[in-house]
């Protein structure tokens, strides 16, 4: 930190910091996060590469990643991928942004009224761990195998990380803070829009995050249960049909697809919560 | 000439869990004068947070009635301003936006509002830090902008509950000096909470020193050090060192009831008495 030396009075306490000076030393610095970052996917797409070579495990069951690029790339050029892609994102969209719509609004209502959040905590928990694939044959049964089920399934499981996030963000904002704007004088509801919302604010994207992982996940399973379309059941029915090279094919654009995903999810919570000390960043 | 703040048989119970009360404060007469600099001291746990959360109308007195300018205070408002130990700084927002806070509670307009926080920044020394997060500041600073944030909004009153008590010994006594030309300057009425005699002999006009459990009033000491010049070290002087003995003396045997009331280990806050 840079800030625990303590200025002394009347004295114009120290300049903000100089611009870095050696742009030379900072290129060969971010070489060397680059190389930290890639290493380890690098040296695994090789071990991938190398153990069927060497028939350290059997190619068949697991071809190197030389023989499941083209597949990927043929999957792409016939447009399958694409269309697969499309319709698993449209479902993992929508719950996951149903999910937000419902669960952001619901979780701050119930962590501001503090008797509600203690009344319905327990159920809650409750609903939070059981598993949300568990209840898959449930929503296929009331819902029907259309895509009406795989959104809901998706809604279902992304509310639980972010309504058990907004409530306990809300529930845990810092009460000088909420006391200093008291002394203000100020109505509750300038209060909470003006402190507990924006203080709530970095869990309640941790949450976001953690819904965005899920949604993923559900969509994938959800799909291999029973769908005519989308990554999941691509990856399903081929190796249903032993095409394993495209079975590959799918899971590395789901793996790429949940990737580009978090990733946009973290640009978003660090613009949204740029004030936050953090010093991993 | 009606008291600036006047305090007339206050007392305040909190509920026990489990049931039964507990006194924190009972029978406190007290009466501030407009533009005067009062510090209560008390030894840890005897009600001096709670006294100042009573008159900020943070909370309600459980006894008696507290006014301000002759009129019943019934809860917080814009006539008195709180600074907290804690600094209380908003982490969202920058240095000149947590000043703004008041001003738009205030309901001024964007352009005034800015214009009004840049001057108390200037105020505490802070010019230049406008843009910078409360992380981005030593404890210090935070709360330098959490004093110019209370002036900003322009109360007549200013509450603080040990505002310098986490801070390093240099930085507390140039914000000392600091907060007395402030005050010289704004001539607001000042409540200054501290469990520390140095601090309390130095900044106060007068001493109110507290009893323990529960809070009351048992002497107030008038404290007559002159003007500060920053030429003398008025810390050094005999005046103080009198005075300083006073305020000693009257709390002396307060700590000790104190510390046989709680727990053995001192707490952090305990008082200094070396
Ligand atoms: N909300 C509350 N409920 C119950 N007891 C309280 C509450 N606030 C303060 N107290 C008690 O009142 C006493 C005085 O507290 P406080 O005013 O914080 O003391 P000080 O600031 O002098 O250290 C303490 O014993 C504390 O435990
Ligand atoms: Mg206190």
């Amino acid at each position: 930190m840079a800030s625990t030396v303590e200025a002394p009075a009347l004295i114009e306490p120290e300049a903000p910091e100089s611009p870095p000076r050696r742009a030379g030393r900072r290129a060969a610095g971010l070489a060397a996060v680059a190389f930290r970052r890639t290493i380890a996917v690098v040296a695994f797409l090789a071990v991938w590469e190398l153990a069927p070579r060497a028939q350290l495990v059997d190619p068949i069951f697991l071809p190197p990643v030389s023989e499941v690029v083209p597949a990927l790339w043929d999957l792409a050029k016939s447009g399958q991928l694409w269309s697969n892609t499309e319709a698993s994102l449209v479902r993992a969209l929508s719950g996951f942004g149903l999910s937000i719509v419902l669960a952001v609004p619901l979780g701050l209502l119930i962590g501001w009224y503090r008797p509600v959040a203690e009344l319905l905590n327990p159920l809650l928990e409750l609903f939070r761990n059981t598993a949300a694939i568990a209840l898959l044959p449930v929503f296929i049964l009331v819902l029907g195998i259309g895509e009406t089920s795989k959104i809901a399934i998706v809604l279902y499981a992304c509310t639980w990380p972010i309504l058990l996030n907004t409530i306990s963000a809300v529930r845990t904002v810092d009460a000088t803070l909420v006391k200093s704007a008291r002394s203000l004088g100020l109505p509750a509801v300038r209060i909470f829009q003006k402190v507990i919302l924006p203080a709530a604010v970095p869990s309640i994207f941790t949450g976001i995050r953690l819904a965005g992982g899920i949604s993923v996940l559900v969509m994938i399973v959800a799909e291999m249960v029973g769908a005519k379309e989308g990554l999941g059941f691509l990856i399903g029915s081929a190796q249903q049909n032993f095409a394993i090279k495209d079975m590959y094919a799918g899971i590395l654009t789901i793996s790429a697809l949940g990737l580009a995903f978090n990733q946009v999810l973290v640009l978003l919570e660090r613009r949204f919560t740029r004030w936050r000390t953090d010093p991993g960043r | 000439m009606t008291p600036k703040i006047s305090l007339t048989g206050v007392g305040k119970t909190f509920p026990v869990r489990g049931g039964g009360e507990f006194t924190a404060l009972s029978g406190i007469d007290l009466d501030v004068a407009e533009g005067e600099f009062l510090v209560v001291v008390g030894p840890s746990g005897c009600g001096k947070s709670t006294l100042l959360d009573l008159i900020g109308g943070l909370t309600r007195p459980t006894t008696g009635r507290i006014a301000i300018d002759g009129a019943e205070v019934t809860g917080p408002a814009l006539d008195r301003a709180v600074v907290f130990q804690q600094y209380a700084l908003f982490p969202w927002r920058t240095a000149l936006r947590n000043v703004e806070f008041g001003l738009e509670a205030k309901g001024l307009r964007r352009r005034e509002r800015a214009e009004i926080a840049r001057d108390h920044l200037d105020l505490v020394g802070l010019s230049g830090f406008e843009d910078r997060y409360p992380h981005e500041l030593s404890g210090g600073m935070k709360q330098r902008v959490a004093i110019a944030r209370s002036l900003a909004y322009d109360p007549g009153v200013l509450l603080m509950d040990e505002p310098f008590a986490a801070l390093d010994a240099q930085t507390r006594d140039s914000l000392q000096d600091e907060l007395l030309g402030i005050w010289a300057k704004t001539g607001k009425t000042v409540v200054f909470i501290t469990h520390g005699i140095d601090e309390a002999v130095y900044l106060g006009g007068r001493v109110a020193v507290l009893t323990s459990r529960p809070g009351r009033v048992k002497e107030v000491a008038d404290i007559d050090l002159g003007s500060r010049d920053a030429r003398e070290d008025v810390r050094s002087s005999p005046e103080f060192a009198a005075h300083r003995h006073r305020v000693w003396s009257l709390l002396k045997d307060e700590v000790q009831t104190a510390q046989r009331l709680t727990v053995p280990a001192p707490r952090k806050e305990a008082i200094h008495l070396g």
